[in-house]
């Protein structure tokens, strides 16, 4: 929309609307690391300021000395990690001979995904629960990491074949002409092109697996094999609750995730295309 | 697309080189959605004619099969259907959806029309607009869960800023349920926000220019251009929205948590506690079957509807 025309006063009146949702979002996690700075003896306090009095980073190293706080970090990041490496390299191919080809099953398989969307948790996670029981596969990494990287995968390939129909196919084509076999013109013509929808894909699934918290619950009973959101549940709901501890943890937790959400926003608007229904 | 190349005699043949490749690509997303989301899924209709629970359990995991005698036919289904619980859960479920879903919606075409302009600092406001997406969902919960806190939350301590009593948010239903709401609205606006940015990114800025010589108003250029062209990104974007408002576990469950518990329910919450904490499989699997079927229902009526629509527009 045109802006230059837009009057100083309406200017001044979207900023204002602006900066206070601005502030509306950013202050929970603001507080929550002010939280984390508080000295043991003045956790209770109703001042709606950020920085109490007498910060420390005491709770920091509570939390990294007295709790398995890092074991359970490192059981997240080992199930984050793969749970990535399987979302991005099945969403990157499906999606791609989605976007691409015409088979026959294409658009049952389109719409099957949708509707797996429509399951309710339970609906997988129990007869999942069960089979993992059986296998023998509570407490394990691999348990967690198969249902995260399938949960996600759906959505993973309805948004990599919408930004891949973004790109022209006169490439392949092109490709195809100077020898290329198939495999070879996807592999390295067009997804190095569709790397900003990589990029969503993967930030997707890891957050998926960097916060999923019901099904960990159920699959991880064994406390050093919880993943960070069970671990921090158990904190939070724990009677006498430390909280600068708990907000020490969740700051930990929020940072990576948060850095990395940052760091790849300039894709997220050209890059999450969930495509057309139609396909 | 490609032509047929040199016409095999052998139909199956011509078939793999047709279509070879894309079978191909395709198989190991296959392999995963098969043994992941297909069988659970055909898994879980047998469990839910069954009464498994966990006193069944033992013999279950030791034998792997549903003996004969756990099938007890439909019975699951009647039971949940006859009783007034499951309809009191389902239209809270309604009430929390659409709540939901319309401030999302509205919240994030708002923001995105604001932010759809040459301005100061835009990027910076964009991406700290982000942030509540950006912080993993639990973790949001248990915070606002502690700004809620009846003597030292947040909320309470800036309402009585204006003189307002404070309000027992997580000790009433109603408190717990308006709690519930405002965390997961203040959840989902960004999603809204950056998919309603890319729709209006992609709308030719030559329709404002001839609504400007026709004299339209800022008004009148949102409702005739900007909305209409929205809807086609929107839709998929709103049709996921629902289901997954709907079928959001974490957000009550964990507000209401050791306070609340059982009170506010919405089905898909309902369901994990008779699965995972009362251990009735059985029945948990019925319920998680009837959830589907709703949201099928709704999905594959709203999608008719909205491609009638536009072939009406056509």
């Amino acid at each position: 929309m045109a802006l230059n025309r837009d009057s100083k006063f309406k200017r001044f009146i979207i900023h204002f609307i602006l900066i206070i949702m601005v502030i509306l979002s950013v202050y929970p996690a603001l507080r929550v690391f002010g939280t984390s700075l508080r000295p043991g003896d003045m956790l209770h306090t109703t001042s709606l300021g950020i920085i109490p009095e007498g910060a420390t980073f005491e709770a920091y190293v509570n939390l990294i000395t007295n709790t398995p706080f890092l074991r359970w970090l490192l059981n997240s990041l080992i199930v984050s990690f793969f749970t990535v490496m399987v979302g991005i390299s099945l969403a990157s191919t499906a999606g791609y001979v989605f976007s691409r080809k015409k088979f026959p099953g294409r658009r049952a398989g389109l719409t099957f995904f949708l509707i797996t969307q429509m399951f309710p948790a339970t609906m997988l996670v129990l007869p999942m629960f069960l089979l993992l029981a059986r296998l023998d596969l509570i407490n394990n990494n691999l348990g967690l990491i198969i249902m995260y990287s399938t949960t996600a995968l759906p959505l993973c390939v309805w948004q990599m074949k919408g930004y891949y129909d973004t790109i022209p196919d006169s490439l392949e084509e092109a490709a195809l002409v100077d020898g290329l076999n198939q495999f070879q013109a996807f592999y390295k013509i067009v997804l190095p092109l569709a790397s900003p929808a990589l990029v969503i894909t993967g930030l997707f699934s890891f957050m998926t697996a960097w916060s999923e918290f019901m099904v960990a619950r159920v699959v991880m009973t064994n406390e050093s094999m919880y993943t960070l959101p069970v671990g921090l549940f158990q904190m939070a709901g724990n009677f006498n609750t430390q909280w600068s501890q708990f907000s020490a943890a969740s700051v930990l937790i929020m940072l990576p995730a948060l850095f990395l959400f940052l760091s790849v926003s300039k894709y997220l608007v050209g890059g999450l295309t969930l495509g057309g229904v139609k396909g | 697309m490609k032509k047929i190349l040199g016409q095999d005699e052998n139909p199956l043949s011509n078939f793999f080189k047709q279509y070879g490749f894309s079978y191909a690509m395709l198989l190991p997303a296959l392999i995963v959605v098969a043994l992941v989301i297909i069988y659970p899924f055909f898994y879980n209709f047998r469990l839910a004619f069954s009464n498994l629970n966990m006193y069944r359990m033992r013999p279950f995991i030791r034998e792997g099969i549903l003996e004969t005698s756990f099938q007890i036919g439909m019975q699951n289904f009647v039971r949940i259907l006859s009783s007034s619980d499951f309809w009191i859960v389902f239209l809270r479920t309604i009430v929390w959806t659409i709540i939901n879903v319309f401030s999302h919606v509205s919240f994030g075409i708002f923001f995105a029309i604001l932010l759809n302009r040459d301005m100061k600092f835009k990027g910076i406001y964009r991406t700290l607009l982000m942030i509540p997406w950006a912080i993993p969902q639990y973790i949001v919960i248990l915070i606002w869960r502690g700004m809620f806190n009846y003597r030292y939350g947040a909320v309470n301590n800036f309402l009585g800023l204006f003189g307002i009593e404070r309000i027992s948010w997580l000790t009433t239903p109603a408190g717990g349920f308006s709690a519930s709401i405002i965390t997961n609205v203040w959840l989902g606006i960004p999603f809204m926000m950056m998919i309603a940015l890319g729709g209006l990114q992609s709308i030719n800025p030559t329709f404002y220019e001839a609504a400007d010589i026709d004299g339209a108003s800022n008004l009148q250029k949102i409702k005739h251009i900007t909305l209409p062209l929205l809807k086609p990104v929107m839709t998929p974007a709103i049709v996921l929205g629902v289901i997954w408002t709907f079928n959001n576990l974490n957000v009550i469950y964990m507000m209401t948590a050791q306070t609340l518990t059982d009170q506010i329910d919405i089905l898909v919450i309902y369901v994990y506690r008779a699965a995972f904490e009362f251990y009735r499989y059985g029945y948990a699997a019925a319920f998680s079957v009837i959830i589907f079927l709703i949201l099928l229902v709704w999905g594959l009526t709203f999608m008719e509807y909205m491609s009638d629509e536009e072939k009406a527009v056509r």
